[in-house]
């Protein structure tokens, strides 16, 4: 990257496979744009040195430089030819292959073959879809200043958030950090409350108390939503400890980031886990910058999900939603039986860290549009949609078409709703029943009724 | 606004008042150049002449190498290298504790918190390792080097993590120092006092400022006393005190209890730990009236240290109760912000209220705003 970089973004590769698959032809051109790409970051920049030094660092265990340049694309080539192409019915199943491996530590890894659907496919786009839209909109909502305060967007990482849902149900907790847009609504919020909430609305999932960092859902058990780095991870290993003593069989999807992965706290929650063998699954959603820093510039051992140490481990691609749907599967059963497990979900964030972040100043727009082209999660599930024939090209722009709508109209609402009461200013303190209220210049009046 | 700042900064009175009033030797002497400065460029001024003066020193935090989140570390990584000046990963625990380490051996480590809202991991460091360093080892060993920055306070749009003001927390730990500038020129001065300052010191900048204020700053290496407040104007009817971007809010409430016949004097601490108990009480026993102003929340509030300091000297002078506006019991709300702040208006109406001068009609219209 421009200021001398080692991020070393997960190439899209696949190895060779048996089959001669009917769209060879776009492999090969795939193949053609990864030279390409790769001739580019091995071209030693008078700026930034960075992609020079890309080819230099080759780490055992993980993908190899050398097998870039060597394999194709692996987008395009969904590998269900058991099944060739046929008319989708919605209960097909369909065998989806990941795009890599799983790279494991202290466990053994599932298999890359992942079982899925034709109705899981189109709700995985359409979702995806959804929350891609609503994080544009969210950006020009900010921009026109009618969502104030902090706004932390998510498009790039929705396969992790779709993923993790396919596998889940309400009962399974989950809790993050900032970056909550999209887990919201992954699990059942509506559009309206997102926008109500970002725009300080009294119908917003929170009352318009808590504004972007922090939405929740109770129901649904989603605890939030949190500002403070890292402080989010303890918290779920207690509601990890909680569903155990409860015996639900639910699990805790504690989520956080490569820059939170330094935190002390959060290892200081590993041990007690992994002491008490609570059902926690700690999701490290690595989109290499922690705001400004590149991973490495932050951490000695960037393999996040090694850090656990004697807390077993797995590396997921997280622009596969398939590879994410098996591996928080995985991490399910495991965790329900054997105590926590890390994921370290590799993904990729295109905008920059929040609104105030233009997110180019530490990585070169060529990276991002490079991810943008080659990793992309919506057009992955796009490319699988339609080669698998389940709808047309044109039938999915209507649905990107419907689904914009859908978000305008939300917006169109959440900005009919009125903000919150001034009252509201002071409930929610402490329990209702006991909270002072302090009118007047210098607090004269005061009124608290004691519980 | 901001030229209101350099405005009233420019008015430094000189001594008149017979209470031996401390004066900042900030005066910039003819031949001195000064710059227009705004907040962060002057902090990043003190910082540049703190690291060249002392080649043992160090500025390391979060995102300090590019420049920082508000710049004011900007150029330093160029200039002294990156052994110098360097980035730490995201764990303010393990910045503040490596801070008091590298200080321990004699280095000056100013150590920069992203935001205020994040010192808390930190708390422990600073509370039980900084503050207690000399104390416990008998001298034998200190961590006077150590500076902690951390940008402070409301910003209009920060909502609860990013506004905090947590200055009352560090105040009731003896053994650290706690310091806020009003202006671009007192930062750059009282930051240069803070790093050379042989105890450890927090110091918080009010955020709002880095860009909103501009000041005439000397260009040399100056440094402004610590614990030493200033009477940045001068009245008889009311004393106003406060610190940091607060200043600017009081300052409007002065102009505008002037119109109303009402003169009053303000106050800058600069210096919250250990502040000027002596310029405050004097200045009450001149005019009998208190008012304090802080963003922080009311209860346990530093205003209160002040009040009751206050009270325990001067209370055969005081003619009305101690006054405190200040930030609500709440946590710091999102779009409640406007309601939670101590805007001018509170502090004005405040003012007119303890201190109705020779108009009773004032009384009246100071009850009335209450309802």
């Amino acid at each position: 990257n421009k200021r001398g970089g080692r991020v070393k973004l997960q190439p899209m590769v696949m190895p060779q496979s048996e089959f001669d698959h009917a769209e060879k032809e776009g492999a090969l051109y795939g193949k053609v744009m990864v030279h390409e790409s790769v001739e580019f970051l091995l071209v030693q920049k008078p700026v930034s040195v960075a992609f020079g030094r890309f080819a230099v660092k080759i780490k055992g265990g993980d993908m190899a430089l050398s097998r870039l340049t060597s394999r194709s694309n692996g987008i395009s080539r969904p590998l269900s030819t058991a099944f060739g192409r046929f008319i989708s019915t919605d209960t097909t199943p369909i065998t989806i292959e990941t795009s890599l491996p799983f790279t494991a530590h202290l466990c053994d890894p599932p298999s890359r073959s992942v079982e899925s659907s034709t109705q899981e496919l189109l709700d995985f786009f359409r979702t995806m879809a959804l929350m891609r839209r609503m994080e544009i909109a969210a950006d020009s909502l900010y921009k026109a200043k009618l969502i104030r305060g902090f706004c932390h967007l998510y498009d790039g990482q929705e396969a992790v958030a779709i993923g993790m849902e396919a596998v889940i149900t309400k009962k399974d907790a989950i809790i993050t950090a900032y970056r909550d847009h999209c887990i919201f609504l992954g699990r059942g919020g509506s559009l309206y409350e997102v926008f109500a909430e970002l725009m300080g609305r009294q119908d917003g999932c929170s009352k318009g108390k808590g504004g972007s960092m922090h939405f929740y859902k109770k129901d649904s058990s989603f605890y939030g939503g949190h500002g403070i780095v890292g402080a989010q991870v303890p918290l779920g290993c207690g509601i990890a400890f909680a569903q155990k003593y409860v015996k639900e069989e639910a699990v805790t999807f504690a989520m956080y980031g490569d820059g939170a992965a330094n935190q002390g706290q959060l290892f200081e929650a590993l041990n007690i886990s992994a002491l008490w063998d609570l059902p926690s699954i700690l999701v490290c959603e690595n989109n290499h910058y922690g705001m400004g820093t590149a991973e490495w510039r932050a951490a000695k051992s960037p393999s996040y999900y090694k850090r656990g140490d004697y807390v077993p481990g797995l590396k997921v691609d997280g622009m596969d939603a398939f590879a994410v749907k098996q591996a928080c599967k995985f991490a399910k059963e495991h965790a329900l039986k054997n105590g926590p497990i890390i994921l370290e979900m590799d993904t990729y964030r295109y905008h920059g860290h929040s609104m105030s972040d233009p997110g180019s100043t530490y990585r070169t727009r060529d990276e991002i549009s490079g991810v943008r082209q080659e990793r992309d999660p919506i057009e992955r599930i796009k490319k699988l949609v339609l080669s698998h024939d389940l709808a047309t090209e044109k039938e999915l722009k209507d649905m990107e078409k419907e689904i914009r709508k859908e978000v305008d109209d939300a917006i169109a609402k959440a900005k009919d709703c009125s903000m919150p009461e001034p009252s509201e200013l002071f409930t929610n303190v402490y329990v209702k029943g006991f909270g002072t209220k302090s009118f007047g210049a210098d607090r004269k009046e005061v009124k608290a009724a004691l519980p | 606004m901001a030229s209101l700042l350099g405005r009233f900064c420019r008015k430094l009175v000189v001594p008149g008042s017979a209470h031996g009033s401390r004066m900042t030797s900030t005066t910039a002497c003819g031949s001195e150049t000064v710059k227009s400065l705004n907040l962060y460029s002057a902090i990043n001024q003190a910082l540049h002449i703190a690291l060249e003066t002392d080649p043992r020193s160090y500025v390391f935090g979060e995102d300090v190498g590019f420049g920082g989140v508000f710049r004011c570390t900007t150029g330093l990584a160029e200039r002294f290298g990156k052994n110098r000046v360097f980035n730490t990963p995201l764990c303010e625990q393990g910045i503040v504790g490596f801070g008091i380490g590298l200080a321990a051996m004699g280095n000056r480590a100013v150590v920069e918190i992203q935001f205020a809202d994040y010192i808390y991991p930190a708390f422990d460091q600073i509370v039980n390792e900084a503050a207690k360093f000399r104390y416990r080892s008998g001298n034998q060993f200190n961590c006077g080097g150590l500076t902690i920055r951390a940008p402070y306070g409301a910003v209009g749009h920060g909502g609860h993590y990013h506004s905090q003001s947590p200055e009352a927390f560090f105040c009731h730990v003896p053994g650290i120092k706690v310091v806020i500038p009003r202006s671009p020129r007192e930062a750059k001065g009282l930051l240069l006092s803070s790093i050379r300052d042989p105890n450890p010191v927090v110091f918080f900048e009010p955020k709002w400022l880095y860009r909103q204020a501009v000041e005439e700053v000397p260009e040399h290496d100056y440094m402004i006393p610590l614990s030493q407040a200033e009477v940045i104007r001068e009245g008889s009817d009311i004393t106003l005190v406060g610190w940091g971007a607060q200043l600017t809010v009081m300052e409007q409430a002065c102009l505008d209890a002037e119109k109303e016949g009402i003169s009053c004097e303000l106050i800058d601490l600069k210096t919250l730990l250990p502040w000027d108990k002596e310029t405050v009480e004097a200045s009450v026993k001149k005019t009998g009236r208190l008012l304090i102003s802080h963003e922080a929340p009311i209860t346990g509030g530093f205003g209160a240290e002040i009040s009751a300091t206050i009270l325990e000297r001067c209370f055969l002078k005081l003619e009305a109760p101690v006054s405190r506006v200040c930030g609500l019991d709440t946590p710091f709300p999102l779009v409640f912000e406007p309601f939670y702040m101590p805007t001018k208006n509170k502090a004005s109406s405040s003012s007119s209220l303890s201190s109705p001068s020779k108009n009773t009609h004032f009384l009246i219209h100071g009850f009335s705003r209450l309802l």
